[in-house]
């Protein structure tokens, strides 16, 4: 399942909800990413690509469960105005063992880094640049 | 009519967040050449490309993408997510 929305979202009630919802899965892992004060960060505003946001993370996620057997893979993306705090994105994902779940988890999130289209401003301040390091960890893959 | 699309600096650089161009650019680096030409702000935000990436059609590609057929390019920094 996948959602891009505007609105805060509750990571603990999503994390629940989906694994009510894991028939058959004996693992479930989530990291939720979150906006973090550094620097005097005020808030940050995430720019997306409506149309190829969701194409592109519809592909990540069939990429994933092609690679790992998963029962289940949620992923939750905001763009707009986000406060510190505030949680930006999640990846939920459910298997029968634990090693394709924390697995699948982690590709996720090194794909959704660097080839979904959002661009994360810090508000006040200069664009988010891109990491090498974010770019180099798709190699593991 | 191909539509032109930019996001985050290019957009803010460029002035405009979209445009519609008539080209005859065969790939997606004649069509830069096409817009440096066109206006100083151009040129500033395509000065670098390898601090830019495209996509034609909502999927990312290279700067020697054909462009026969497509209806959407988009130019934009290296993503953020996550």
């Amino acid at each position: 399942m996948l959602r891009v929305q505007a609105e805060p979202f509750d990571a603990g009630a999503e994390v629940n909800a989906f694994t009510a919802g894991a028939t058959g899965a004996g693992a479930v892992v989530s990291f939720t990413g979150i906006v973090r004060g550094d620097g005097g960060l005020r808030a940050l505003e995430i720019e997306h690509y409506p149309g190829m946001t969701e194409s592109a993370i519809a592909a990540i996620i069939a990429e994933a469960r092609a690679r790992w057997e998963l029962t289940d893979v949620l992923v939750i993306h905001r763009y707009g105005l986000l406060e510190l705090g505030a949680p930006i994105m999640m990846v939920a994902t459910a298997a029968r063992h634990r090693v394709a779940a924390f697995q699948a988890a982690e590709f996720l999130m090194d794909y959704l880094k660097s080839r979904a289209p959002f661009w994360k401003k810090e508000v006040g301040g200069d664009w988010v640049k891109a990491k090498a390091e974010d770019e180099d960890a798709l190699d593991r893959w | 009519m191909l539509t032109l699309l930019y996001f985050a600096w290019v957009r803010e650089r460029i002035g405009l967040p979209r445009e519609k161009v008539e080209t005859g650019a065969a790939t997606v680096a004649d069509l830069i050449a096409e817009l440096i030409a066109r206006d100083e702000a151009y040129a500033l935000a395509f000065a670098d490309l390898t601090s830019l990436r495209v996509a034609v059609d909502q999927k990312l590609t290279s700067f020697d993408a054909p462009l026969a057929g497509a209806r959407e390019v988009a130019f934009f920094p290296p993503m953020t997510g996550g």
